[in-house]
């Protein structure tokens, strides 16, 4: 469903009306496109920890522009801010402020990035209270930014330097038009384990990954963008929807699987599949997922069972096979769709949202049984993605939905992509057990 | 993902060059599309759109992609003259390389089956490594020919030079000619339909109603039950948004079909037995098989589900009346068996294609016959029975329908797959056709 609004406040002479009225005025996001820069202009780097400069150093490697000063009115791309050594609230105001008074010179699509430590670390209270400073500071300004700008925060486990290789994967994601709808969003770094932080085209070259409810929507943009990345891609759906799910494994020079996921053996058939065909499997991306609304009062057995039983238990049976199989890779990734609806809760979907918040309470208990292996789990929750499911709410309720976020518009699959793609990505292995939204920093369930 | 060319030269040790057995033919798996009874789902699809759909799902289920296969060989009964190299304008339609060689069979109902043959055959002497075969039929978008009248008329007219003779061109047109010739299953040399022909059988074998009936509630039960345990996950891929056969009635009872009105042999002396229920109808659908060496299957990481052994042909005098117009595969099952010092105790599955639950039943009574068996095959005896809880265990063409070239491929990769499940044993295929022919094959497990 295209966004007509968007369209029209963005050209005349609506585009000045919209203003002067104070309407939300919502802009086309920065996306990635091959070949095009990692960022708009230079890279402004600012603090004065010693980790300072590794940060730096990543991004001159990757040919950037890199900044430690702006001169007056200069245009600039992105800013990361390096907070590491964070001790004392009162060593917020130097970095902070001197982002504020070049803040109007940033390029629309442009990137604000701290990087911090998570407050859980900290034992001292001043230590916390800088740590969590940074949250408010950054959430707020995310929706202080205009133009499509962007701010996120990578905070960095106790253990880990800011060279560690899943910093610039998240860097790279970050500064990149791939985190386009990721806005006011954390990534924790929380080992320093992956492979080293060096851009290639292809990430996923030699992996398998297996994409769930690959037919259409967000499942067969995954499948594009993993295929993108260099992945073999194993396309699976219910039979149903094969004839679709051809189509997408053949664009891709895939193999479609048709499996129900909710059937016994679809876990056995996935790694059989796998096994036989690539030799092994590297990426689990758990997609496929239903929505059966109604209010509680109105639910009725079938709603709710279909729903927990295709969105929560396939996923939890499936996890239990695979990471008990040798034929799932060692250093395989599991990425998840959760939905902000299991986080902030939506009226009608309670059988949607606890079967969603379970995929969050799972992701964070397999993470912590996977510590010490080079195996991850994590979680992307979308917000107000355009597919063919949010088409069909009605148009009043579509049109407030898209703009209850600081992107005043709804995403896009690709956005959703994009975000499982970076999970997945070997790079990021040091990210475990986090929950990513890709919601455009909705404004509920913050 | 196949990083070796899909076809190349054998070599001397692994073609047939060498002296003794040649080499195996394997059946590596299948697809079709869903059957749709005529002027139902498929009304508006050509044979062309069918195939290539059934390819294109071969293609995603196996990661064919761009790759150049050995030869396609697939045909249609029911063919528009524009067809004339329908098989090959399917490949360069499908996602297969378009440097692969493909070309038509037409042998009535035993195309597919004979494809799958000489494929086979190919694969088996080295000439190539790997084959698709299959056949497609519609009967809703048959062609309709003129008369023949018109049509000498036109011709004459097309080769007129003046105006003189073509006034004279045109005189020779009668009204009656103007009616268009619709495309019929009589057989040309007795004007008799096909179920009329077979209605004789069926009297002169003393086959009841109820025996019919039975063998076709068995049918559908079969057939239903094996797409409710996935067998058909990876056999078919839906097409026009049919996922399941259309003919299938999972809920038909005996009493149901007992109270449908024979619909064939209602001139015969004796009681009318042929029904709807127990026949088959005309039918749309499209089936391939692919095929290959095992050296193929290895090379790309395929399945390797039966090996084709052996098969045989044979026409009977059906014109004359000395035998019955679907009776030809009992004579060529003798053949077959004799070849391969087989007896029908040899087989764990039978597949014999039911065009009317009374070509089955005639058959089996034949082949139970001691003085048949002596006088018509030249047996010392009896060839045999055939064990029932081993025939047509997935269902056949009275439950899933009968799209007429396509039949052969069906069987064939059904059947395999049943043999691939139970790890060992053969099956033994028979398909009756038109013109009074028939062919019989032996696959056996890996």
């Amino acid at each position: 469903m295209a966004d007509t609004y968007l369209k029209l406040v963005n050209a005349q002479p609506l585009d000045r009306v919209a203003k002067a009225a104070g309407l939300p005025r919502p802009v086309p996001l920065r996306r990635y496109v091959s070949g095009e820069p990692l960022v708009p202009g230079p890279v402004l780097v600012l603090g004065s920890s010693p980790g300072t400069q590794a940060v730096a150093s990543i991004l001159l490697e990757w040919n950037l522009d890199v900044r430690r000063h702006l001169r007056p009115k200069e245009k600039f791309g992105a800013a990361v801010v390096i907070l590491d050594e964070l001790r004392d609230p009162a060593q917020l105001s130097g970095a902070f402020l001197e982002l504020g008074s070049v803040l109007r010179q940033l390029r629309p699509g442009g990137r604000v990035i701290t990087i911090s430590r998570p407050t859980a670390g900290a034992t001292a209270p001043q230590t916390a209270a800088a740590r969590h400073a940074v949250d408010g500071a950054l959430r707020s300004l995310a929706k202080e930014l205009r133009g499509g700008a962007t701010a996120n925060g990578i905070l960095l486990g106790d253990d880990v330097q800011t060279d560690a290789s899943g910093v610039g994967a998240a860097l790279e994601f970050l500064l990149s038009g791939k985190s386009a709808y990721v806005d006011g969003q954390f990534i924790t770094i929380g080992t320093s384990a992956g492979t080293q932080a060096r851009r290639r085209s292809a990430p996923l070259a030699g992996r398998t990954a297996v994409v769930t409810g690959a037919a259409r929507g967000i499942g067969a943009e995954i499948v594009r963008v993993l295929h993108r990345d260099g992945a073999h891609i194993i396309a699976v759906d219910v039979p149903a929807a094969g004839e679709q799910l051809a189509a997408v494994a053949n664009g891709v020079g895939g193999t479609a699987l048709q499996v129900d996921v909710t059937a016994p053996d679809a876990a056995g058939r996935i790694l059989r599949h796998a096994a036989t065909r690539y030799g092994s499997l590297d990426i689990m991306v758990h997609n496929a997922g239903i929505t059966r609304d109604r209010l509680l009062a109105n639910m009725d057995p079938a709603r709710w069972n279909s729903v927990l039983a295709v969105n929560l238990e396939s996923q939890l049976r499936i996890n239990e096979e695979l990471l008990a199989s040798g034929d799932f890779s060692s250093a395989g990734s599991i990425v998840c769709l959760a939905s902000t609806s299991g986080i902030a809760g939506n009226r009608g979907q309670t059988n949607y949202a606890a079967s969603k918040a379970g995929v969050i309470g799972m992701v964070r208990a397999t993470a912590d049984a996977l510590g010490g292996s080079a195996r991850s789990i994590n979680a992307v929750a979308p917000g107000f993605i355009e597919t063919d499911m949010t088409a069909k709410i009605p148009f009043a309720t579509r049109e407030v939905a898209r703009r209850l976020s600081s992107l005043q518009q709804g995403g896009l699959p690709v956005d959703v992509a994009e975000a499982v793609a970076f999970l997945a990505s070997a790079g990021s292995a040091g990210v475990n057990g986090q929950v990513l939204r890709v919601c455009g920093q909705n404004l509920v369930g913050a | 993902m196949n990083s070796l060319p899909s076809e190349q030269n054998p070599t001397p040790e692994s073609g047939a060059g060498a002296v003794g057995k040649p080499r195996a033919a394997v059946v590596i798996g299948g697809n079709r599309i869903p059957f749709a009874r005529s002027g139902g789902s498929y009304a508006y699809s050509s044979n062309q759109d069918m195939l290539t759909a059934a390819l294109d799902g071969l293609v995603a289920r196996f990661g064919l992609q761009g790759d150049r296969i050995g030869e396609v060989a697939a045909g249609a009964v029911l063919k528009h003259s524009r067809d004339f190299n329908l098989t090959r304008e399917a490949v360069l339609g499908s996602a297969l390389a378009a440097d692969t060689p493909a070309y038509d069979v037409q042998q009535a109902c035993a195309t597919g089956l004979e494809t799958v043959i000489g494929l086979s055959n190919k694969i088996k002497l080295g000439q190539i490594e790997s084959g698709i075969a299959g056949g497609v039929d519609s009967a809703s978008d048959a062609p309709v020919a003129v008369s023949e009248g018109l049509r000498r008329v036109l011709l004459d007219f097309s080769r007129a030079r003046t105006t003189s003779q073509k006034l004279a061109a045109l005189r020779k047109l009668r009204p009656a000619d103007l009616s268009p010739d619709a495309p019929s299953t009589a057989e040309p040399r007795t004007g008799l339909s096909m179920g009329e022909h077979q209605a004789i059988t069926t009297a002169r074998w003393n086959i009841t109603r109820q025996a019919q009936d039975e063998l076709s509630l068995a049918s559908h039960v079969r057939m239903a039950e094996a797409y409710d345990r996935g067998f058909f996950d990876d056999l078919v891929t839906p097409f026009r948004g049919v996922s399941r056969d259309s003919n299938l009635r999972p809920d038909t009872s005996l009493s149901k079909l007992g109270s449908l009105k024979p619909v064939f042999g209602r001139n015969l002396a004796d009681e009318a037995t042929m029904t709807a229920g127990n026949s088959t109808p005309l039918t749309d659908g499209a089936a391939v098989v692919l095929l290959g060496s095992e050296e193929y299957a290895r090379e790309n990481n395929l399945p390797m589900l039966a090996n084709v052994v052996d098969a045989e042909a044979a026409a009977v005098d059906f014109v004359h009346g000395k035998e019955g117009l679907l009776m030809a595969p009992v004579y060529a099952m003798p053949r077959l068996l004799q070849r391969n010092n087989m007896t029908f105790d040899d087989f764990d599955f039978f597949e014999i294609h039911e065009a009317f639950a009374g070509t089955v039943l005639a058959s089996l009574a034949a082949w139970e016959d001691d003085d048949f068996c002596r006088k018509q095959l030249g047996l010392p005896g009896a060839l045999g029975t055939v064990d029932r809880s081993k025939l047509n265990v997935n269902g056949s063409s009275l439950a899933a329908g009968h799209p007429f070239a396509a039949t052969g491929a069906r069987i064939v990769a059904s059947l395999a797959k049943s043999l691939a499940e139970k790890g060992s044993g053969r099956g033994l295929i028979s398909v009756c056709a038109a013109g009074g022919q028939g062919v019989v094959a032996i696959l056996e497990a890996r």
